[in-house]
């Protein structure tokens, strides 16, 4: 479903934040990401997201080459992706409503679509309650959880979450996880970055580990080793 | 399509809303930018006038000797007018001039008794000549001398001309319109300019405050279109708000400066801003929307490489 073909990145500071990783992902696995920060996960996830262009290397999503299509088509395949960030980056002047039916809008989606789903996927973050709220209102946890159901309500193949516990108390992670372990059940394909060993630990799930822009470890059901 | 068309209207007046004193800091500075706009057309209507005014006072006159028969007048002041350079020949009969002198020199006595002492009228008749162009004096004196006009009995009627006289004055007063014109067109372009400009800024630094919402937008998937769309309608919006403030705004200062334009330039400028409502209203709404529009649709055009 996703495949990493040597792809490097060097900024223009001469810093190498990938070297020539490759690998693959299958469709609805939950693979995490680890490594200390520069080890390059960030990178990786952009590179994925085609937020920015490797320096060298191709990355495919199914069989396209992200790199290489048209802004037009770049949108589609985004639409198929959801994403979730540790600064949650929602938009501050829309409330959560308008959070979560703005990915729907983008994709053109009825506005009868629009006013079933949204309550649909608050329900299943738990954040019924909060609908009208704008995010200055919520917690980070909150935040997330919308971030979440954001990134799921458009039925995305896959869900790039990039180390959306980070700024999370233990609770909330634990909370976090859960959600998208449900998530994954359900047949989205996941792919994590994190610095907590206690999730990747918990999780039992594919670990890649990264060091300096290379995949050092990739175990099926791996451990947080570093 | 027109459902999204629908959205990104509908998303462009809540971000006016909601974004209440960004907004309303935008509309402020594009208010002053129309109301630079719009000053263009009122200095254009007090230069104009002004320059009218001046104009008007620059005459030549044809001095005609006392015996000229008024039937040879009145074919000079015929040929005169048939020029498409004049504009106007005003013809002053010498008992008129006498008339008019007497006037002039009601309180004084004595020269009024010298006057009639004399037992015919001293005065010949005068023809006013009123080019359309100041530049135009020229070439109507130069006619003038080339006509060598005689009356029947074979004497000259005209018994001096005062163009060489106020030559002077008249290129001077020519050099003043043409470069007060070119002038005023010169600075009322650089303010407009610089409105725009002010504007353009104010609107990028409102979109720059929004650079990580676009780039989020993108990452959701969502088209340039539709994310600029809604910017460019808040930018359309700033304009409307800002050109109907505008527009009821200048009411009362047009009101207050009205004593000055007339008493200076002559021209009411309330009256001015009633009769010529529909031009300006168009004309600020007009420039409002498009520079609001513009400038929304430029500022937003460098964030969307994401």
């Amino acid at each position: 479903m996703i495949h990493f073909d040597k792809v490097t990145k060097i900024y223009a500071d001469n810093s190498t934040a990938l070297d020539s990783v490759t690998f693959s992902i299958e469709p609805k696995e939950f693979v995490s990401i680890v490594g200390h920060s520069g080890a390059g996960k960030t990178t990786l996830l952009k590179m994925l997201m085609a937020e920015e262009e490797p320096t060298s290397g191709k990355v495919f999503f199914g069989s396209t080459n992200i790199h290489k299509v048209k802004r037009s088509e770049l949108n589609l395949i985004r639409r198929r992706m959801g994403a979730i960030f540790q600064d949650f980056r929602l938009l501050s002047k829309k409330n959560v409503f308008e959070n979560i039916a703005f990915a729907m809008e983008a994709s053109g989606m009825p506005q009868s679509e629009i006013e079933s789903d949204v309550p649909h996927v608050l329900e299943l973050v738990d954040l019924s309650k909060k609908i009208w709220n704008f995010p200055h209102e919520l917690s980070g946890g909150e935040k997330q959880r919308v971030a979440i159901a954001r990134a799921i309500v458009t039925q995305p193949d896959i869900i790039i979450a990039d180390e959306p516990t980070g700024n999370l108390d233990p609770m909330n992670t634990y909370d976090i996880v859960q959600i998208l372990k449900k998530i994954n059940d359900l047949g989205t394909t996941i792919i994590l970055t994190t610095h907590n060993k206690g999730v990747i630990d918990s999780l039992k799930r594919r670990v890649i580990t990264m060091e300096n822009g290379k995949i050092i470890r990739d175990d099926k059901e791996g451990k947080y080793n570093l | 399509m027109w459902s999204k068309t629908k959205r990104m209207i509908l998303s462009g007046f809540v971000n006016f809303w909601r974004n209440g004193t960004i907004s309303l800091s935008a509309v402020l500075v594009m208010v002053i930018a129309l109301f630079v706009i719009s000053s263009v057309l009122f200095i254009g209507a007090l230069l104009t006038s002004t320059l009218n005014q001046i104009k008007d006072k620059v005459d030549i006159n044809i001095y005609l000797v006392t015996a000229a028969p008024e039937g040879d007048i009145l074919a000079l002041q015929k040929t005169l007018q048939a020029m498409p350079e004049v504009k106007s020949v005003d013809y002053v009969s010498s008992d008129q001039a006498l008339q008019d002198f007497k006037d002039r020199h009601a309180n004084d006595q004595l020269t009024l008794q010298a006057l009639s002492e004399l037992d015919q009228n001293p005065l010949g008749a005068v023809l006013n000549v009123k080019a359309q162009e100041p530049s135009q004096y020229e070439s109507i004196a130069t006619f003038l001398q080339g006509q060598n006009l005689l009356s029947k009995d074979g004497a000259p009627i005209i018994e001096s001309v005062n163009y060489e006289k106020n030559k002077v004055a008249i290129d001077r007063l020519t050099s003043i319109i043409t470069s007060g014109q070119k002038l005023g067109f010169a600075v009322t372009l650089v303010l407009v300019l610089l409105a725009i400009l002010i504007t353009f800024n104010t609107i990028r630094l409102v979109i720059y405050m929004s650079r990580e919402e676009i780039s989020v937008m993108k990452l959701v998937g969502a088209s340039n279109m539709y994310v600029r769309g809604p910017f460019v309608v808040t930018g359309v919006m700033y304009g409307l708000v800002a050109a109907f403030l505008t527009i009821i705004l200048l009411y009362p200062i047009m009101f207050y400066v009205r004593g000055f334009t007339t008493a200076f330039a002559g021209v009411d400028l309330l009256q001015y801003y009633l009769r010529h409502f529909g031009e300006i209203f168009l004309l600020l709404i007009g420039s409002g929307i498009l520079i609001g529009g513009v400038s929304s649709y430029l500022a937003v055009k460098r964030y969307l490489k994401v």
